[in-house]
C-alpha cells in the first residue's frame, strides 16, 4: 500500500539565508498516531502547511496517498489549523452546515453527539464561546470527518488540563484504525501515551523518528525528558 | 480515570502488568470476556495499537485467549492463574527485601521485624 504521507527532499525557505524545512525525507505509514515535536521555529507549522498545499516547496515534494497536494488530497485530509478560519459571527449550527456542505465525508450525527456530550449549544455564536470551547468545536468538526489523514496543529495548546483530557479522548474515540493522525504539540507529557510514534523536528530536519516504546526501551526515559535533553537551550 | 503509568518504561509492558494485576485481584474472573481493544485503550487513555500489543503479548503467554470472532477471554487454566499470583507475590517480596537492604537491614532482622509487625496488626 502507498504510504499515506511521503516527503522527498523537501525544502522550504522564507529567505535565502536559512531553510525552514531542510531537505526533509519522511514516510508515514497508515494506522498510527504520530507526534510532530520540536521547539518553536523548528518548522512544524511550515511542514503542516506544505502538506496541506498552503505553501509550495522550494524543492522536493510532498505526496499524500501518492498524490501532490491539491483538490483530491484535500478530500482525504482533515486539517485543524493553529488559528481558526471560521467566521466568528457564525453559529455553531452554521459551521456544521458549512462542513456538511463542503466535505462529503463529514458525519453531522457524530458532531451533534459530541457537541451534545459537552453541552455546547448549537445556536450559540462562535464569538460568544470561550477560547477553550471554540477549540473544542473546531476539533469536533475536524474529527467528525472520515478522513484518511488528520493533521492537527497544536490541538491542545490553548486549553486547560481537563479539556485536554477530553480532546485526547475525542481523538482516541473517533480515530479509525486505517487512518493516520499527525499532530504537533509541545505539551509532550500530556500526549505521550496516545502516540505510536514521534518525530523530532530541529531546524527543519527530522532528527529522530521512533516509536514511543522504542524510545522508552532504549533510553529508559520518557519522550518528554528526551525532548528536554535534545533541545536544551 | 486514565491508568497510572510510569514515564520511564515501555507503555505496553505497564499495560500488561496492570491487566495481570486485574486478573489476580479478581477484577476479571477466569473465563471472563475482556473489553475490546478500543474500550481498554480509552479507559487507560493510551494508544489503541499499544493496547493491542499488550493484549497480543498476554495472549502469547497464554493468559488470555481469543475466539475467532467474539473477542478475548481470560484463561480458565487454574494452574496458570495460581502461578501468576505466586509470581506477582514474589515480585513484591523481592522489592520489599531490596528496599529493606538499602536501609541497611540484614535478612534475619527483616524477618523478625515482619513478625513483630504482624503481631501488632492482630
Amino acid at each position: 500500500m502507498t504510504p499515506i504521507l511521503e516527503c522527498k527532499g523537501l525544502s522550504q525557505r522564507y529567505n535565502s539565508t536559512f531553510n525552514t524545512i531542510d531537505n526533509l525525507n519522511l514516510t508515514l505509514e497508515r494506522g498510527q498516531i504520530v507526534g510532530l515535536l520540536g521547539p518553536n521555529g523548528s518548522g512544524k507549522t511550515t511542514l503542516i502547511k506544505l502538506i496541506n498545499g498552503l505553501l509550495a516547496p522550494a524543492s522536493g515534494n510532498v505526496l499524500i496517498d501518492g498524490r501532490l497536494p491539491g483538490i483530491e488530497t484535500k478530500k482525504i485530509i482533515s486539517y485543524l489549523p493553529e488559528r481558526t478560519y471560521l467566521d466568528s459571527s457564525m453559529k455553531v449550527a452554521d459551521a456544521l452546515a458549512y462542513f456538511t456542505d463542503f466535505y462529503a465525508d463529514f458525519r453531522p450525527d457524530r458532531a451533534h453527539r459530541m457537541l451534545n456530550d459537552l453541552g455546547i449549544d448549537i445556536n450559540a455564536r462562535l464569538k460568544t464561546l470561550s477560547k477553550g470551547t471554540k477549540e473544542k468545536v473546531q476539533l469536533i468538526l475536524v474529527m467528525s470527518r472520515d478522513a484518511l489523514l488528520y493533521i492537527l496543529d497544536e490541538p491542545i495548546g490553548g486549553v486547560d488540563p481537563a479539556a485536554r483530557d477530553y480532546i485526547l479522548r475525542t481523538i482516541l474515540m473517533n480515530y479509525n484504525e486505517n487512518a493516520t493522525i499527525l499532530l504537533s504539540t509541545h505539551l509532550i507529557q500530556d500526549i505521550e501515551n496516545v502516540l505510536d510514534r514521534v518525530i523530532f523536528l530541529q531546524r527543519g530536519r527530522a532528527v529522530l523518528n521512533a516509536t514511543v516504546d522504542e524510545i522508552r526501551m532504549e533510553q529508559r526515559k520518557s519522550v518528554d525528558i528526551l525532548f528536554r535533553e535534545v533541545f536544551r537551550c | 480515570m486514565p491508568w497510572d503509568l510510569d514515564n520511564d518504561r515501555p507503555i505496553y509492558l505497564q499495560l500488561m502488568e496492570r491487566i495481570r494485576q486485574d486478573i489476580v485481584s479478581g477484577v476479571y474472573k477466569p473465563g471472563d470476556k475482556l473489553p475490546s481493544v478500543r474500550e481498554l485503550a480509552l479507559d487507560a487513555a493510551v494508544n489503541p495499537n499499544t493496547m493491542q500489543k499488550a493484549l497480543s503479548e498476554l495472549e502469547r503467554d497464554g493468559l488470555v485467549y481469543s475466539k475467532r470472532t467474539s473477542g478475548r477471554y481470560i484463561t480458565e487454566d487454574e494452574t496458570m492463574l495460581k502461578q501468576l499470583k505466586d509470581e506477582l507475590a514474589l515480585t513484591h517480596i523481592r522489592q520489599f527485601f531490596d528496599q529493606m537492604k538499602q536501609l541497611g537491614f540484614e535478612e534475619k532482622e527483616i524477618l523478625s521485624m515482619i513478625q513483630e509487625a504482624l503481631k501488632e496488626e492482630t
